[in-house]
């Protein structure tokens, strides 16, 4: 792609953005079709968002989105009006103590993980192929995510028993040999799905998992490729470019070219959906980018001290989210990480961020568990 | 600016993460250190048992010439460090650069390490108690007394999880490789040089490098080693410590609490054992784990304080260059000031006074790294707070206790010093288990004596001594 045709996509991806933003505001705050906790934000607002918000830009009008707001209930508070009476679902991130936050979603993170699914190279995911999720259970937005994934592209998914929130307390109280053995019972989980003649070819894993996984395959004389397995997905903060060359140059045997596994890294939550990653080679040093899908979301690096000034390109900041969907709005979120701000990709004509890991304020304090 | 890679059982492995090593005072970079992730750790640990395999090639005897002449490179020799070569006074400013310990106490701990290395023979026999070394290489030799014995290796390989802010640790796990166990380290942050100048100097001297791996990375790889080797070291504080207590795979190092107690019968001569006492608190700038934080007396208790105040408080914070510098600098922004914060916090409890306060602030702040200059502080009881803490510079409470209570008060010590002549009182703190090391009579708490163990004996933490039986003829 000429410098020439980049500009005009990156053009109109920003014409598509604030069409959305126009659209996606209109439905959020408009008295038939809002949810009741953004109608009632909008009585605090000291302005109108049906005739001030008129592009992207124009968000930065919206205090920052607290994501205190989504603990406790009633959840129904975020279903717009226009949804109400569709099958609902409810996704809890974190929870370990206290309340946890919860997000209604009616079919978002399947239309998220569709997109997705069509940047996956058949050749590695082949359709009808099977799946093993090898990630966190319970109510959690990933676990049906990736069992959607699976299915549209005609598979079926086989799951493992995680519970997270026992993992970060097994941390937390420095029970280390519980958290080893739990590790354990997750892995005997997964080799026994492998290798009990389901014909799984896909996964998705986390990175630890991942790498124990590996391991354990290795210890009974077998590896990922021997098992069947082509391609893997995976996501998170640990998702580095060392890791990445580890389990390409030693887990796996080599690229996909010569080893038969593909592995894409991904960097989502459950208020975002799927950030995908430009392709990642050895050339590139496994450097990782990813994109959001826009316009149902965008990220953005924003300064430490001011997060409505974006940082220059090749800069480090906050990672900011931005969630445009008719099930979810949230105009700004600061992420819990920080980044560095990468320019439009061909594939993805607006920016990116690469260098994803926990925002160095909180990494300190924050336990990162065995998913 | 160095750049240092992992080394994967000999091999170098550069990783595309990679953290500088800066130094204390200015900042600038002095390394730039590869990283490894907490999987390869995994991997390669299937392999540990090549270490022992190679090293049984050689007898524990020319292992111990070979480490002796290892003394001698570590100490004098030019060594290949990373992409560069390390001289001996490289070595010096780089690791007082980026631990902020004065020039004058690294070149201190080198020659401590070189002691080791070219005394290992003698130090082997006693950690054995005179046993014939091959018995440790086989597993089983005879007694002088005709009866079959075994030491049965419990490891390959040693893994150490080391601090950045103690080169003195070292020791610990010097005798390893002569014992033909193979070595993994996880060096500290801020200390990557004893690890990666020994490795060398092991190497110069004829020990195959195939039996070292060194794993420079963050909490993961600390963890990888530890949960990866059947036997590891790990330095870290009172929590590290809990959080392995009763795991026979791990011994964990922290903080001491290291005292010095007279009982009545010699409290009155006080003044003739302040030396002892400034000594054992102020000397290798406090930061050991065998330095003195606490004095305990049932009188004399306030003169004692005044009179350690007048010894150690008036000492400055000079620049590590300088040969009387004695106080090393905390290098991360900022610890200096919350540590104070701490002891300020405790200093406010009734019963507790500052004795060092007449001579000037103890805290002394610098762009990028602190000092706290020597403490004392004297309390009336050992029910203050401020009496059970240890602190990482010269700092120490005196502690006014009853002599009968004082053994039941003193909670786990690390090195005791009893200073006391009374039979019946000696032989309570024999039998005290809390007390690690003993010393009775006036004997500084830094005191060493290398033909001891210290903190658990190397030999019953990496073979087991167990039952064992041949036929007569095999016996001999």
């Amino acid at each position: 792609m000429t410098d020439q045709n980049l500009e005009q996509s990156v053009a109109d991806a920003k014409a598509r953005l604030d069409q959305h933003t126009y659209d996606t505001v209109q439905w959020h705050f408009h008295e038939s079709t809002g949810s009741p906790f953004w109608l009632q934000k909008k009585a605090e607002l000291n302005f109108d968002p049906l005739s001030e918000v008129n592009n992207f830009d124009d968000l930065k009008k919206f205090p920052l989105f607290e994501d205190e707001w989504l603990r406790g209930g009633p959840v129904n508070r975020w279903i717009p009006k226009g949804l109400e009476g569709q099958p609902t679902f409810v996704f809890e991130t974190g929870g370990t103590t206290g309340i946890p936050k919860s997000r209604v979603v009616i079919e978002d993170h399947r239309l998220d993980y569709e997109m997705f699914s069509e940047t996956l190279p058949d050749q590695y995911f082949p359709k009808g192929a099977n799946w093993l999720m090898l990630g966190p259970s319970g109510p959690r937005r990933l676990r049906l995510a990736v069992e959607h994934l699976c299915q549209h592209r005609g598979g079926i998914c086989f799951c493992i028993d995680l519970d997270p929130r026992w993992v970060v307390k097994l941390i937390k109280k420095g029970w280390m040999e519980h958290l080893e053995e739990y590790k354990k019972h997750c892995i005997d989980q997964a080799v026994t799905v492998l290798t009990a003649g389901h014909d799984i070819k896909c996964m998705f894993a986390t990175p630890k998992l991942l790498d124990q996984l590996a391991l354990a395959l290795e210890e009974r004389g077998t590896s990922l490729p021997e098992v069947g397995i082509t391609g893997i997905f995976s996501g998170g903060t640990e998702f580095t470019p060392q890791w990445t060359r580890y389990c390409v140059e030693e887990l796996f045997g080599g690229p996909a070219e010569e080893s038969g596994v593909y592995m894409t890294p991904t960097y989502g939550n459950t208020l975002m959906g799927l950030a995908c990653s430009e392709p990642v080679t050895k050339e590139n040093k496994y450097k990782i980018t990813y994109h959001a899908p826009q316009p149902r979301a965008a990220t953005e690096v924003v300064s430490f001290d001011d997060p409505n000034e974006l940082v220059g390109y090749g800069e480090t900041g906050r990672v900011k989210l931005t969630t445009l969907t008719k099930e979810l709005f949230i105009p700004g979120f600061l992420e819990r990480d920080e980044a560095e701000r990468e320019e439009p990709h061909e594939m993805y004509p607006w920016d990116g961020v690469s260098g994803v890991r926990p925002y160095h304020v909180f990494a300190k304090t924050t336990t990162v568990g065995v998913y | 600016m160095l750049n240092i890679p992992v080394i994967r059982w000999g091999e170098e492995y550069e990783s595309l993460e990679t953290q500088e090593v800066l130094h204390h005072a200015t900042g600038e970079a002095i390394a730039n250190v590869s990283q490894a992730n907490g999987g390869i750790i995994q991997r390669d640990m299937r392999k540990a048992h090549k270490a022992r395999e190679i090293l049984k090639e050689f007898s524990i005897e020319q292992l111990i010439e070979m480490v002796g002449k290892a003394g001698e490179y570590f100490v004098n020799g030019t060594l290949k460090m990373g992409d560069g070569e390390q001289t001996p006074q490289d070595f010096i400013v780089q690791q007082s650069a980026s631990t902020g310990l004065p020039e004058h106490m690294v070149e201190l701990g080198m020659s401590k390490n070189a002691f080791v290395l070219n005394n290992m023979d003698r130090i082997l026999d006693s950690l054995t108690r005179g046993l014939p070394l091959d018995i440790l290489s086989a597993g089983w030799g005879k007694e002088a007394r005709g009866i079959p014995v075994s030491y049965q290796v419990q490891t390959p390989i040693l893994g150490a999880v080391l601090p950045s802010n103690s080169p003195g640790v070292h020791t610990l796990w010097l005798p390893v490789v002569p014992l033909q166990i193979g070595l993994v380290l996880k060096p500290g942050p801020q200390e990557p040089w004893t690890p990666y100048r020994m490795f060398a100097a092991y190497e110069a001297a004829g020990i195959p490098r195939e039996v070292w791996s060194l794993y420079p990375g963050g909490i993961e790889a600390g963890a990888a080693v530890l949960g990866a080797c059947d036997r590891a070291m790990i330095f870290g504080g009172t929590a590290t410590v809990n959080n392995y207590k009763g795991n026979p795979r791990v011994q964990a190092h922290g903080p001491g609490f290291s005292k010095i107690l007279i009982a009545d019968d010699c409290v009155d001569r006080w003044e003739e054992y302040i030396d002892l006492i400034a000594e054992s608190i102020y000397i290798n700038s406090g930061r050991g784990c065998i330095n003195c934080s606490g004095v305990w007396a049932s009188r004399h208790t306030e003169e004692i304080a005044q009179a350690l105040a007048e010894r150690l408080g008036p000492i400055e914070a000079l620049p590590p260059t300088d040969p009387e510098a004695g106080l090393a600098a905390f290098t991360v922004e900022g610890m200096a000031g919350a540590i104070w914060d701490m002891i300020e916090t405790d200093l406010a409890e009734d019963g507790v006074t500052h004795s060092t306060a007449p001579f000037g602030s103890r805290l002394v702040e610098k762009d990028l790294c602190g000092y706290i200059r020597p403490t004392i502080v004297h309390c009336e009881s050992p029910e203050n707070a401020i009496a059970k803490k240890e602190y990482m510079f010269p700092f120490s409470t005196v502690v006014k206790c009853p002599e009968e209570k004082m053994l039941s008060s003193i909670d786990e010590t690390l090195v005791c010093t009893a200073i006391t002549e009374k039979e019946p009182l000696i032989n309570q703190f024999m039998d005290a288990t809390h007390i690690d090391r003993l010393n009775i009579g006036p004997i500084p708490t830094t005191k060493l004596n290398w033909l001891q163990p210290h903190e658990g004996n190397i030999i019953d933490f990496l073979f087991r001594n167990r039952a064992f039986q041949v036929p007569d003829e095999l016996l001999g």
